[in-house]
């Protein structure tokens, strides 16, 4: 799988500039000053390898994950330590380092956006089934539709400007502090960026958990657990929601590992410093290595996420064999 | 105090009296059951007949007070060893489910939860019951493995419904049913997903485990083989009505409604000759929404001109015949003898 995904990235940033008519030298004049000339340029090309055949930079590419690998830009070498996920030449830095660096900012943010809308998602769809049709379940489909079709920005914004700047209860966009430093502090900064990401998915959830539990409520299993004379709660939560649980873990592992790589939105709406920001801001400047970096890890999150929720599903369902 | 000028009476140990359970849908109010009565003393047997729709599972349904969960509008009064169970509330009503009376159902692949355990789901339902430790149960529910016939309990208690055979865990559901000694036992079509030398075995068992607990049991199939075997009173019942009641000799020795008749007819037989085709019922069962006027059966009834315009006008009474055998149709005795002695028996 990864590897698969190795080829793809590679492909994609590699192939497709190539294909879309830039030459070696178009790519390199990238990473050397504006007063160079052709012949500088085509120098750097060649130092740089892009005038090699694709086979080798491929594997100059794997190399450099697997053993890492060595940068001349003239005058000095650096050297990219294994993994290496490439060397910006704007910044002089290789990849990873910044990227494990605000990796904290983005999990804390996943991570706290799951619980928050994990907990409202699920249990407003289950109140919401068990209520089909009352007034709480048409106002909580309302807010689901909302929340679903509303952008990051307009909610984000919204929350900022009402919650922030008018009432004063939460800090402005751009506060972070480190979970090690202060959990209290590092969960009151990110209280409006989990409310405004888990806006969005709650939203979704309510609606898939609302569904599998209509669906899992008319079972026959739920006949059979009233039959026994358990209490009512006992039958919605260990026997209805255990078995409409499936289809929303397999959301959530999917959700969880696209949020790892990047929240693109929520990290600039509120200015965090994540790798979301990092991955705008590496577009913006066209800074190829750094894009790259931040593609493969997010992919690697994806893949993983997947992994995990397979081997979940035999916990959950027993039926499952692998 | 009104209760010192209430002459005490006797009642019998299940005892349903005009039991009405009406579904409003968009279509219209649904009868399923309209007017059901009927009674069981304990360590009897009674078997419920009928066609789908007849209101055969509705009626087990409401007994069990799991009516309760459908929105569903219902009026009589249910006696369950003295008390009125339609107009007791909830919280009592789940306290008596699973312990005073149990019920088992029809498939038990679905009826069982997926994901947990035989042996979890039995010590589940021992446990609502019973404040005894995990260890205490899980013997119990290995005890009740064994006694239903489920070969090595030790290990198969640990095993999903998905890994046992359809006999097995139609075993393993009344296992789970039995586990609190109830005194009513509900079996709503026990036999119909099972195939038919494991049907006989279920039957056996069922029979087996109502001589040793001395419960009350209602067997509930459109199958007249399964009552013949194990019922001691049969109702035949057609859209939510009984239209005839009586001990199982004397509806299977001379049964008085056409509809009955047709049934019988119906029932394949071993000892015939090949030849001879089946006679089944004409038409379809009603709607549950517009019940024919008068007797609901007349549509399909062969002598519904044999009593005149009342057929059509006036729901026939169930009346008591003799023996506890009740009919409702609207033929004299005489005439209904005549037919069946003269003309369905012989076919038969």
């Amino acid at each position: 799988m990864l590897f698969i995904v190795s080829i793809a990235v590679f492909l994609i940033f590699f192939l497709l500039p190539r294909i879309g008519g830039a030459t070696a030298d178009d790519l390199a004049s990238r990473y050397v000053g504006k007063t160079a000339d052709a012949a500088q340029i085509h120098l750097m090309a060649e130092k740089l390898g892009f005038t090699d055949p694709l086979y080798v930079q491929y594997g100059r590419f794997l190399a450099g994950i697997f053993a890492g690998a060595d940068y001349s830009t003239g005058p000095t070498t650096v050297h990219c330590p294994a993994p290496c996920l490439g060397y910006s030449f704007i910044t002089q830095n290789p990849v990873l380092p910044d990227l494990l660096d605000r990796f904290p900012v983005t999990l804390s943010l996943a991570i706290g956006g799951a619980i928050v809308w994990l907990s409202f998602g699920v249990s407003a769809g289950v109140v919401s089934a068990l209520r089909k049709g009352s007034l709480f379940d048409r106002t909580a489909m309302g807010i689901a539709l909302a929340g679903v079709s509303l952008p990051i920005f307009f909610t984000g914004l919204l929350a900022l400007n009402i919650f922030s700047y008018n009432l004063g209860w939460f800090p402005a966009g751009g506060s972070y502090t480190n979970f090690t430093d202060n959990p209290a502090l590092w969960a009151y900064d990110l209280v409006l960026p989990w409310v405004t990401l888990a806006f969005l998915n709650a939203a979704a959830y309510a609606r898939l958990t609302r569904a599998g539990m209509l669906e899992t409520m008319g079972e026959d299993f739920i006949r059979t657990a009233r039959a026994k004379g358990l209490p009512e709660r006992t039958v919605v939560v260990r026997h209805g929601l255990r078995a409409a649980l499936t289809p929303i873990t397999t959301i959530f592992g999917l959700d969880i590992g696209i949020l790892l790589g990047s929240s693109i939105l929520t990290e600039h709406t509120y200015s965090l410093n994540g790798l979301g920001a990092y991955a705008l801001q590496a577009i913006t400047s066209n800074d190829l290595p750094k894009v790259l970096g931040v593609t493969i890890l997010a992919a690697t999150f994806v893949i993983v996420a997947n992994l995990v929720v397979d081997i979940l599903y035999v916990v959950i369902d027993p039926r499952v064999r692998i | 105090m009104t209760d010192l000028y209430e002459a005490p009476t006797q009642r019998h140990f299940l005892e349903v009296d005009d039991l009405r359970v009406h579904f409003n849908t968009d279509d219209g109010v649904v009868k399923s059951v309209d007017g059901l009565s009927f009674k069981l003393e304990r360590g009897k047997t009674l078997g419920i007949v009928g066609e789908s729709g007849s209101g055969k599972s509705v009626s087990s349904m409401a007994l069990m007070g799991l009516q309760r969960y459908a929105k569903a509008k219902m009026s009589g009064e249910i006696w369950l060893d003295g008390e009125e169970l339609l107009s007791a509330d909830d919280e009592h009503v789940r306290s008596l489910r699973g312990k005073k009376m149990a019920m088992i159902f029809q498939d038990p692949l679905s009826a069982m939860h997926p994901f947990y355990t035989v042996g979890a789901q039995i010590i589940e339902a021992y446990r609502i019951h019973h404040k005894v430790t995990k260890a205490v149960a899980r013997k119990h529910a290995i005890e009740m493995l064994d006694r239903v016939g489920i070969p090595q309990p030790n290990s198969r208690v640990d095993d999903y419904p998905h890994q046992f055979s359809g006999g097995m865990r139609q075993r393993a559901m009344i296992a789970m049913a039995l586990s609190c000694d109830p005194e009513l036992l509900i079996a709503d079509e026990p036999t119909t997903a099972l195939d038919v030398t494991v049907q006989a075995q279920i039957l056996d068992l069922i029979k087996d485990l109502q001589q040793e607990f001395g419960s009350a049991v209602i067997i509930i199939t459109h199958d007249l083989g399964v009552v013949a075997e194990l019922a001691d009173d049969i109702m035949v019942m057609y859209a939510g009505r009984s239209v005839e009641q009586g001990s199982a000799r004397e509806v299977f020795h001379s049964p008085q409604h056409p509809y009955t008749w047709g049934l019988l007819g119906s029932m394949p037989r071993l000892d015939r000759d090949r030849s001879e085709r089946l006679l089944p019922i004409k038409g379809t069962p009603p709607s549950l929404i517009n019940v024919p006027s008068g007797c609901a059966f007349h549509p399909r009834c062969a002598y519904k001109d044999l009593p005149g315009d009342v057929t059509t006008s006036q729901v026939p009474e169930l009346v008591d015949i003799g023996n506890g055998h009740k009919v409702a149709c609207h033929m004299t005795v005489d005439q209904r003898l005549r037919i069946w002695t003269n003309e369905i028996q012989p076919k038969l």
